[in-house]
Protein backbone atom coordinates (compact mmCIF):
# COMPACT_ATOMS: atom_id res chain seq x y z
CA UNK A 1 0.00 0.00 0.00
CA UNK A 2 1.17 3.46 -1.15
CA UNK A 3 2.46 6.38 0.48
CA UNK A 4 -1.21 8.58 -0.30
CA UNK A 5 0.26 12.17 0.99
CA UNK A 6 0.42 13.94 4.57
CA UNK A 7 -2.72 14.01 5.22
CA UNK A 8 -3.91 10.16 4.76
CA UNK A 9 -2.34 6.83 5.66
CA UNK A 10 -5.06 4.25 5.24
CA UNK A 11 -7.27 3.89 2.59
CA UNK A 12 -10.29 0.87 1.74
CA UNK A 13 -9.69 -1.92 -0.81
CA UNK A 14 -12.50 -1.11 -3.04
CA UNK A 15 -11.65 -2.76 -6.27
CA UNK A 16 -8.77 -5.65 -7.54
CA UNK A 17 -8.01 -4.59 -11.35
CA UNK A 18 -5.51 -7.42 -11.77
CA UNK A 19 -6.21 -11.41 -11.09
CA UNK A 20 -3.39 -14.19 -10.40
CA UNK A 21 -1.35 -14.93 -13.25
CA UNK A 22 -1.38 -11.70 -15.04
CA UNK A 23 1.56 -9.96 -16.19
CA UNK A 24 2.15 -6.37 -14.73
CA UNK A 25 4.60 -3.28 -15.90
CA UNK A 26 5.66 -0.87 -13.49
CA UNK A 27 3.27 1.78 -13.20
CA UNK A 28 0.46 -0.36 -14.34
CA UNK A 29 -3.01 0.40 -11.83
CA UNK A 30 -3.45 -2.54 -10.25
CA UNK A 31 -5.89 -1.68 -7.50
CA UNK A 32 -8.36 0.59 -5.95
CA UNK A 33 -8.65 1.86 -2.11
CA UNK A 34 -11.46 4.25 -1.48
CA UNK A 35 -10.04 7.30 0.72
CA UNK A 36 -11.70 10.63 2.36
CA UNK A 37 -10.35 12.16 -0.42
CA UNK A 38 -12.05 9.88 -3.39
CA UNK A 39 -11.04 6.74 -5.03
CA UNK A 40 -7.48 6.25 -6.11
CA UNK A 41 -5.88 4.61 -8.02
CA UNK A 42 -2.65 2.36 -6.80
CA UNK A 43 -0.06 1.61 -9.45
CA UNK A 44 2.85 -0.92 -9.37
CA UNK A 45 6.03 -0.34 -8.63
CA UNK A 46 7.70 -3.29 -10.36
CA UNK A 47 7.12 -5.71 -13.16
CA UNK A 48 6.14 -9.35 -12.79
CA UNK A 49 3.63 -11.23 -12.63
CA UNK A 50 0.75 -11.42 -10.00
CA UNK A 51 1.30 -14.21 -7.26
CA UNK A 52 -1.63 -13.85 -4.96
CA UNK A 53 -3.83 -10.96 -3.87
CA UNK A 54 -3.25 -10.93 -0.08
CA UNK A 55 -5.80 -8.14 0.99
CA UNK A 56 -9.19 -8.62 0.79
CA UNK A 57 -11.64 -6.33 -0.84
CA UNK A 58 -13.48 -4.08 1.59
CA UNK A 59 -10.26 -4.12 4.18
CA UNK A 60 -8.61 -1.01 5.34
CA UNK A 61 -5.07 -0.63 4.94
CA UNK A 62 -2.51 0.81 6.38
CA UNK A 63 0.33 2.21 4.26
CA UNK A 64 2.97 -0.20 3.67
CA UNK A 65 0.72 -3.33 4.23
CA UNK A 66 1.65 -6.04 1.32
CA UNK A 67 -1.60 -6.39 -1.14
CA UNK A 68 -0.37 -8.88 -2.88
CA UNK A 69 2.87 -10.46 -4.22
CA UNK A 70 4.53 -10.81 -7.31
CA UNK A 71 6.49 -13.32 -9.60
CA UNK A 72 9.44 -11.38 -10.83
CA UNK A 73 9.57 -13.44 -13.80
CA UNK A 74 12.54 -15.65 -12.26
CA UNK A 75 10.26 -18.01 -10.95
CA UNK A 76 10.37 -17.09 -7.21
CA UNK A 77 7.67 -14.98 -5.43
CA UNK A 78 8.76 -11.82 -4.49
CA UNK A 79 6.45 -9.43 -2.14
CA UNK A 80 5.57 -6.50 -4.19
CA UNK A 81 6.50 -3.75 -1.00
CA UNK A 82 10.08 -3.49 0.31
CA UNK A 83 8.76 -6.33 3.22
CA UNK A 84 5.89 -8.42 3.72
CA UNK A 85 4.15 -7.48 7.03
CA UNK A 86 3.04 -10.39 8.47
CA UNK A 87 2.37 -13.97 7.29
CA UNK A 88 -0.55 -13.66 4.71
CA UNK A 89 -3.77 -14.58 5.35
CA UNK A 90 -5.17 -17.20 2.47
CA UNK A 91 -6.23 -15.01 -0.40
CA UNK A 92 -9.77 -16.60 -1.12
CA UNK A 93 -8.63 -16.10 -4.91
CA UNK A 94 -9.13 -17.78 -8.02
CA UNK A 95 -6.03 -19.85 -9.18
CA UNK A 96 -4.69 -18.31 -12.26
CA UNK A 97 -4.26 -21.72 -13.91
CA UNK A 98 -7.91 -22.22 -13.78
CA UNK A 99 -9.42 -20.81 -17.36
CA UNK A 100 -12.18 -18.25 -16.06
CA UNK A 101 -11.21 -16.98 -12.77
CA UNK A 102 -14.31 -14.10 -12.22
CA UNK A 103 -13.82 -13.42 -8.92
CA UNK A 104 -12.35 -9.96 -9.41
CA UNK A 105 -13.46 -7.29 -11.72
CA UNK A 106 -11.10 -6.81 -14.33
CA UNK A 107 -12.57 -3.81 -15.55
CA UNK A 108 -12.30 -0.53 -14.12
CA UNK A 109 -16.23 0.90 -13.68
CA UNK A 110 -16.30 4.95 -14.47
CA UNK A 111 -17.91 5.66 -11.53
CA UNK A 112 -18.42 9.18 -8.89
CA UNK A 113 -16.08 8.57 -5.77
CA UNK A 114 -20.19 9.69 -4.18
CA UNK A 115 -21.37 6.94 -6.50
CA UNK A 116 -19.30 4.48 -5.46
CA UNK A 117 -19.43 4.86 -2.09
CA UNK A 118 -23.32 4.52 -2.12
CA UNK A 119 -23.22 1.59 -4.07
CA UNK A 120 -20.88 -0.09 -1.00
CA UNK A 121 -23.51 1.11 1.31
CA UNK A 122 -25.76 -0.17 -0.17
CA UNK A 123 -24.55 -3.54 -1.73
CA UNK A 124 -25.42 -2.54 -5.60
CA UNK A 125 -23.11 -4.55 -7.57
CA UNK A 126 -21.45 -2.70 -9.81
CA UNK A 127 -21.37 -4.53 -12.98
CA UNK A 128 -25.10 -4.81 -13.07
CA UNK A 129 -26.01 -0.86 -13.14
CA UNK A 130 -26.47 0.68 -16.40
CA UNK A 131 -24.85 3.92 -16.61
CA UNK A 132 -27.12 7.21 -17.49
CA UNK A 133 -24.11 9.46 -17.38
CA UNK A 134 -22.09 11.01 -20.60
CA UNK A 135 -19.20 8.77 -21.20
CA UNK A 136 -20.62 5.33 -19.48
CA UNK A 137 -20.09 7.29 -15.97
CA UNK A 138 -22.13 5.67 -13.39
CA UNK A 139 -24.24 8.04 -11.20
CA UNK A 140 -25.11 8.37 -7.70
CA UNK A 141 -28.62 8.47 -9.11
CA UNK A 142 -28.22 4.91 -11.10
CA UNK A 143 -26.67 3.35 -7.80
CA UNK A 144 -30.27 4.77 -5.89
CA UNK A 145 -32.45 3.40 -8.68
CA UNK A 146 -30.63 0.32 -8.63
CA UNK A 147 -30.70 -0.32 -4.56
CA UNK A 148 -33.69 -2.11 -3.16
CA UNK A 149 -36.67 0.55 -2.58
CA UNK A 150 -36.57 1.10 1.23
CA UNK A 151 -33.05 2.68 2.31
CA UNK A 152 -33.01 5.03 4.55
CA UNK A 153 -30.93 8.10 3.30
CA UNK A 154 -27.63 7.50 5.27
CA UNK A 155 -24.96 9.88 7.33
CA UNK A 156 -22.17 8.24 5.86
CA UNK A 157 -21.67 11.15 3.18
CA UNK A 158 -21.18 13.43 6.62
CA UNK A 159 -19.12 10.31 7.56
CA UNK A 160 -16.68 10.91 4.72
CA UNK A 161 -16.65 14.74 5.18
CA UNK A 162 -15.59 14.82 8.58
CA UNK A 163 -12.95 12.14 7.55
CA UNK A 164 -11.29 14.66 4.85
CA UNK A 165 -11.87 17.55 7.54
CA UNK A 166 -9.83 15.60 9.83
CA UNK A 167 -7.17 14.59 7.26
CA UNK A 168 -6.65 18.33 6.46
CA UNK A 169 -6.66 19.52 9.78
CA UNK A 170 -4.09 16.66 10.61
CA UNK A 171 -1.89 18.21 7.59
CA UNK A 172 -2.44 21.41 8.31
CA UNK A 173 -1.45 21.42 12.25
CA UNK A 174 1.74 19.23 11.56
CA UNK A 175 2.70 22.21 8.99
CA UNK A 176 1.74 25.32 11.18
CA UNK A 177 3.57 23.17 14.02
CA UNK A 178 6.92 22.33 12.29
CA UNK A 179 7.35 24.35 9.46
CA UNK A 180 8.42 27.84 10.12
CA UNK A 181 6.48 29.64 7.09
CA UNK A 182 7.47 33.32 5.77
CA UNK A 183 5.30 34.54 3.41
CA UNK A 184 6.13 36.61 0.68
CA UNK A 185 3.77 38.81 -2.39
CA UNK A 186 4.08 40.27 -5.20
CA UNK A 187 1.62 42.32 -7.84
CA UNK A 188 1.99 41.46 -11.14
CA UNK A 189 0.61 43.23 -14.04
CA UNK A 190 0.16 40.22 -16.47
CA UNK A 191 -2.08 42.54 -19.27
CA UNK A 192 0.23 41.41 -22.07
CA UNK A 193 -0.11 37.95 -20.78
CA UNK A 194 -3.91 38.13 -20.43
CA UNK A 195 -3.75 39.52 -24.01
CA UNK A 196 -1.40 37.21 -25.23
CA UNK A 197 -3.51 34.15 -24.19
CA UNK A 198 -7.12 35.57 -25.73
CA UNK A 199 -5.06 35.70 -29.14
CA UNK A 200 -3.59 32.72 -28.54
CA UNK A 201 -7.32 31.38 -28.06
CA UNK A 202 -9.34 32.81 -30.56
CA UNK A 203 -6.84 31.16 -33.10
CA UNK A 204 -8.25 27.62 -31.49
CA UNK A 205 -11.06 25.15 -31.71
CA UNK A 206 -13.27 25.25 -28.41
CA UNK A 207 -11.62 22.02 -26.96
CA UNK A 208 -8.11 23.42 -27.80
CA UNK A 209 -8.52 26.36 -25.53
CA UNK A 210 -6.22 27.16 -22.46
CA UNK A 211 -6.99 28.72 -18.98
CA UNK A 212 -4.84 30.98 -17.64
CA UNK A 213 -4.20 29.01 -14.71
CA UNK A 214 -2.31 27.29 -17.16
CA UNK A 215 0.20 30.01 -18.08
CA UNK A 216 0.64 30.93 -14.91
CA UNK A 217 1.72 27.28 -13.66
CA UNK A 218 4.62 27.23 -16.75
CA UNK A 219 5.26 30.85 -15.38
CA UNK A 220 5.89 28.71 -11.62
CA UNK A 221 8.15 26.15 -13.35
CA UNK A 222 10.77 28.22 -15.03
CA UNK A 223 10.87 30.68 -11.86
CA UNK A 224 11.88 27.43 -9.81
CA UNK A 225 14.37 26.52 -12.46
CA UNK A 226 16.11 30.01 -10.96
CA UNK A 227 15.58 29.46 -7.33
CA UNK A 228 15.53 25.47 -6.87
CA UNK A 229 15.26 25.62 -3.27
CA UNK A 230 11.76 25.69 -3.23
CA UNK A 231 11.10 22.75 -5.13
CA UNK A 232 11.87 19.76 -2.69
CA UNK A 233 10.85 18.44 0.06
CA UNK A 234 12.32 18.51 4.00
CA UNK A 235 12.80 15.61 5.06
CA UNK A 236 15.44 13.85 7.95
CA UNK A 237 16.02 17.78 8.84
CA UNK A 238 17.19 18.57 5.46
CA UNK A 239 16.21 19.26 2.34
CA UNK A 240 16.03 17.51 -0.49
CA UNK A 241 15.99 19.18 -3.92
CA UNK A 242 13.95 17.53 -6.66
CA UNK A 243 15.45 17.72 -10.56
CA UNK A 244 12.10 17.10 -11.64
CA UNK A 245 8.97 19.65 -11.01
CA UNK A 246 5.97 17.42 -9.51
CA UNK A 247 3.70 20.53 -9.43
CA UNK A 248 0.74 19.59 -7.33
CA UNK A 249 -2.34 21.84 -8.16
CA UNK A 250 -5.14 22.53 -5.58
CA UNK A 251 -8.17 21.62 -6.50
CA UNK A 252 -11.71 21.83 -4.67
CA UNK A 253 -13.80 19.09 -4.79
CA UNK A 254 -17.35 19.68 -5.20
CA UNK A 255 -19.35 19.96 -2.28
CA UNK A 256 -16.49 20.82 -0.75
CA UNK A 257 -12.89 19.30 0.80
CA UNK A 258 -9.84 19.66 -1.54
CA UNK A 259 -6.73 17.72 -2.90
CA UNK A 260 -3.97 18.76 -4.45
CA UNK A 261 -2.74 16.30 -6.88
CA UNK A 262 0.76 16.49 -8.67
CA UNK A 263 1.16 17.01 -12.38
CA UNK A 264 4.12 14.67 -12.69
CA UNK A 265 7.63 16.29 -14.30
CA UNK A 266 5.48 19.72 -15.40
CA UNK A 267 9.33 20.86 -16.18
CA UNK A 268 9.01 19.29 -19.79
CA UNK A 269 5.60 20.61 -20.54
CA UNK A 270 4.26 23.58 -22.66
CA UNK A 271 1.49 25.73 -21.80
CA UNK A 272 -1.00 23.55 -24.03
CA UNK A 273 0.55 20.88 -22.46
CA UNK A 274 -0.07 21.80 -19.00
CA UNK A 275 -3.88 22.71 -19.75
CA UNK A 276 -4.03 19.37 -21.34
CA UNK A 277 -2.57 17.94 -17.75
CA UNK A 278 -4.44 20.09 -15.21
CA UNK A 279 -7.38 18.97 -17.06
CA UNK A 280 -7.09 15.73 -16.46
CA UNK A 281 -6.29 15.92 -13.59
CA UNK A 282 -9.17 18.11 -12.58
CA UNK A 283 -11.39 15.44 -13.74
CA UNK A 284 -10.07 12.55 -12.02
CA UNK A 285 -10.05 14.39 -8.90
CA UNK A 286 -13.07 14.62 -9.25
CA UNK A 287 -14.70 11.75 -10.45
CA UNK A 288 -12.33 9.50 -8.51
CA UNK A 289 -9.31 8.64 -10.59
CA UNK A 290 -6.29 10.06 -9.20
CA UNK A 291 -2.96 8.03 -8.50
CA UNK A 292 -1.48 6.88 -5.46
CA UNK A 293 1.55 8.31 -7.40
CA UNK A 294 0.06 11.64 -7.60
CA UNK A 295 -0.77 12.32 -4.44
CA UNK A 296 2.61 11.73 -2.79
CA UNK A 297 5.08 12.91 -4.75
CA UNK A 298 4.51 16.62 -5.54
CA UNK A 299 7.92 18.90 -4.84
CA UNK A 300 5.81 22.10 -4.78
CA UNK A 301 2.37 23.35 -4.59
CA UNK A 302 0.49 26.06 -6.62
CA UNK A 303 -3.21 27.30 -5.55
CA UNK A 304 -5.36 29.24 -7.57
CA UNK A 305 -8.28 30.63 -5.17
CA UNK A 306 -9.02 33.91 -7.40
CA UNK A 307 -12.25 32.30 -8.70
CA UNK A 308 -14.49 33.67 -6.37
CA UNK A 309 -12.81 36.87 -6.30
CA UNK A 310 -10.07 36.35 -3.72
CA UNK A 311 -6.96 38.70 -4.43
CA UNK A 312 -4.86 37.55 -2.02
CA UNK A 313 -3.79 33.76 -0.81
CA UNK A 314 -1.37 33.02 2.14
CA UNK A 315 -1.11 29.91 1.76
CA UNK A 316 -0.16 26.99 4.02
CA UNK A 317 3.09 24.16 3.35
CA UNK A 318 1.63 20.77 2.58
CA UNK A 319 4.24 18.92 4.02
CA UNK A 320 7.13 17.74 3.35
CA UNK A 321 6.96 20.10 0.64
CA UNK A 322 8.79 23.55 1.31
CA UNK A 323 6.57 26.01 -0.88
CA UNK A 324 3.61 26.53 -1.86
CA UNK A 325 2.54 29.56 -4.53
CA UNK A 326 -0.34 31.48 -4.79
CA UNK A 327 -2.17 33.14 -7.20
CA UNK A 328 -5.27 35.45 -6.56
CA UNK A 329 -8.12 36.99 -8.96
CA UNK A 330 -6.67 38.52 -12.29
CA UNK A 331 -8.73 42.06 -11.83
CA UNK A 332 -8.19 45.21 -14.08
CA UNK A 333 -6.36 47.99 -11.68
CA UNK A 334 -5.15 51.53 -11.95
CA UNK A 335 -1.42 50.92 -12.53
CA UNK A 336 1.70 53.57 -13.19
CA UNK A 337 3.21 52.62 -16.62
CA UNK A 338 5.96 54.86 -18.05
CA UNK A 339 4.45 57.74 -15.41
CA UNK A 340 1.13 57.77 -16.05
CA UNK A 341 -2.05 55.61 -14.55
CA UNK A 342 -3.55 53.24 -17.01
CA UNK A 343 -6.10 50.35 -16.49
CA UNK A 344 -3.96 46.68 -16.13
CA UNK A 345 -4.87 43.28 -15.50
CA UNK A 346 -3.27 42.59 -12.19
CA UNK A 347 -2.93 39.40 -9.99
CA UNK A 348 -0.96 38.97 -6.73
CA UNK A 349 1.37 36.16 -6.69
CA UNK A 350 2.42 34.85 -3.13
CA UNK A 351 4.81 32.62 -1.96
CA UNK A 352 4.50 30.87 1.65
CA UNK A 353 8.23 29.10 1.86
CA UNK A 354 9.70 27.10 4.15
CA UNK A 355 12.23 28.80 6.55
CA UNK A 356 14.51 26.45 7.11
CA UNK A 357 15.06 25.27 3.41
CA UNK A 358 15.33 29.01 1.73
CA UNK A 359 15.69 32.63 3.00
CA UNK A 360 13.23 35.55 2.35
CA UNK A 361 15.68 37.10 -0.25
CA UNK A 362 15.64 33.73 -2.47
CA UNK A 363 11.74 33.70 -2.32
CA UNK A 364 12.06 37.26 -3.41
CA UNK A 365 14.03 36.46 -6.73
CA UNK A 366 11.49 33.67 -7.23
CA UNK A 367 8.51 36.02 -7.20
CA UNK A 368 10.83 38.74 -9.40
CA UNK A 369 11.04 35.76 -11.81
CA UNK A 370 7.56 34.81 -11.90
CA UNK A 371 6.47 38.66 -12.89
CA UNK A 372 9.50 38.89 -15.83
CA UNK A 373 8.09 35.78 -17.08
CA UNK A 374 5.12 36.68 -17.72
CA UNK A 375 5.74 39.35 -19.60
CA UNK A 376 7.14 37.98 -22.12
CA UNK A 377 4.33 35.19 -22.33
CA UNK A 378 5.35 34.28 -25.49
CA UNK A 379 8.38 32.88 -24.49
CA UNK A 380 6.87 30.86 -21.84
CA UNK B 1 -34.14 23.95 -33.06
CA UNK B 2 -37.08 25.18 -30.50
CA UNK B 3 -36.36 27.31 -27.09
CA UNK B 4 -37.19 24.37 -25.44
CA UNK B 5 -34.75 21.92 -27.02
CA UNK B 6 -32.32 24.71 -26.25
CA UNK B 7 -32.96 24.54 -22.81
CA UNK B 8 -33.02 20.62 -22.74
CA UNK B 9 -29.37 21.05 -24.27
CA UNK B 10 -28.15 23.72 -21.96
CA UNK B 11 -29.27 22.17 -18.73
CA UNK B 12 -27.83 18.46 -20.12
CA UNK B 13 -24.82 19.97 -20.49
CA UNK B 14 -24.80 21.42 -17.24
CA UNK B 15 -25.51 18.15 -15.86
CA UNK B 16 -22.80 16.53 -16.75
CA UNK B 17 -20.01 19.12 -15.28
CA UNK B 18 -21.92 19.86 -12.06
CA UNK B 19 -23.85 16.45 -11.58
CA UNK B 20 -24.39 17.46 -7.90
CA UNK B 21 -26.09 20.50 -9.06
CA UNK B 22 -29.98 20.40 -8.13
CA UNK B 23 -30.84 21.62 -11.75
CA UNK B 24 -34.79 21.66 -11.26
CA UNK B 25 -34.68 24.44 -9.40
CA UNK B 26 -31.67 27.42 -11.12
CA UNK B 27 -32.64 30.75 -10.31
CA UNK B 28 -33.14 32.25 -14.35
CA UNK B 29 -31.21 35.72 -13.22
CA UNK B 30 -28.69 34.81 -10.56
CA UNK B 31 -25.24 34.01 -11.81
CA UNK B 32 -25.04 29.72 -12.50
CA UNK B 33 -21.62 29.83 -10.62
CA UNK B 34 -22.71 30.83 -7.27
CA UNK B 35 -25.38 28.18 -7.64
CA UNK B 36 -23.89 25.56 -8.87
CA UNK B 37 -20.26 26.10 -7.68
CA UNK B 38 -18.68 25.59 -11.10
CA UNK B 39 -15.28 27.34 -11.79
CA UNK B 40 -13.76 28.89 -14.76
CA UNK B 41 -12.52 25.02 -15.81
CA UNK B 42 -15.82 23.85 -15.58
CA UNK B 43 -17.13 26.53 -17.55
CA UNK B 44 -14.61 25.50 -20.41
CA UNK B 45 -16.08 22.35 -20.28
CA UNK B 46 -19.94 23.68 -20.26
CA UNK B 47 -18.95 26.00 -23.20
CA UNK B 48 -17.03 22.53 -24.94
CA UNK B 49 -20.18 20.79 -24.37
CA UNK B 50 -22.49 22.78 -25.57
CA UNK B 51 -20.59 23.32 -28.84
CA UNK B 52 -21.09 19.07 -29.21
CA UNK B 53 -24.53 19.27 -28.25
CA UNK B 54 -25.44 22.79 -30.30
CA UNK B 55 -22.78 23.13 -32.72
CA UNK B 56 -22.30 27.05 -32.00
CA UNK B 57 -18.83 28.10 -31.27
CA UNK B 58 -19.04 30.72 -28.22
CA UNK B 59 -15.90 32.91 -28.40
CA UNK B 60 -14.20 34.25 -25.04
CA UNK B 61 -15.10 37.57 -25.58
CA UNK B 62 -18.72 36.65 -25.41
CA UNK B 63 -18.69 34.30 -21.98
CA UNK B 64 -20.25 36.33 -19.97
CA UNK B 65 -23.40 36.54 -21.21
CA UNK B 66 -23.79 33.15 -20.48
CA UNK B 67 -23.35 34.29 -16.82
CA UNK B 68 -27.04 32.92 -16.04
CA UNK B 69 -29.54 30.73 -16.85
CA UNK B 70 -32.02 33.63 -18.45
CA UNK B 71 -28.95 35.02 -20.25
CA UNK B 72 -27.55 31.56 -21.46
CA UNK B 73 -30.90 30.55 -22.85
CA UNK B 74 -31.11 34.10 -24.87
CA UNK B 75 -27.74 33.88 -26.33
CA UNK B 76 -28.15 29.84 -27.29
CA UNK B 77 -31.34 31.05 -29.18
CA UNK B 78 -29.92 33.45 -30.71
CA UNK B 79 -26.85 31.82 -31.67
CA UNK B 80 -29.01 28.41 -32.83
CA UNK B 81 -31.32 30.69 -34.39
CA UNK B 82 -28.81 32.89 -36.47
CA UNK B 83 -27.12 29.43 -37.85
CA UNK B 84 -29.85 28.41 -38.95
CA UNK B 85 -30.43 31.35 -41.49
Amino acid sequence: MPALGADMEAGKLVEWLVKPGQHVKRGDVVAIVETEKGAVEVEIWEDGTVDALIVELGTIVPEGTVLATLHDGAGAAAPTAPRAVSPAPVAPVAQAAKPAPVVIAAERYKISPAARRKAQELGVDLAKLVPSGPEGVISLADVERAAPAAVAPGAPAVDRMEAMRRAIAAAMSKSKREIPHYYLANSIDVTSAVAWLARENAARSVQDRVLFAAVLLRAVVLALKEVPELNGVWVDDRLQMSQQVHLGVGIALRGGGLVAPAIRNAQDKTIPEMMAAVSDVIRRARAGGLRSSELSEATVTVTNLGEQGTETVYGIIYPPQVALVGFGRVASRPWVVDGTVQARDVVQATLSADHRASVGHRGAVFLSALDRLLQQPEKL
Amino acid sequence: MTPEQVRQAFIEALGQIAPEGDLDHLRAERPLRDQLDIDSYDFLQLVIALHERLGVDIPEADYQRLATLQGALDYLNAATAAMRS
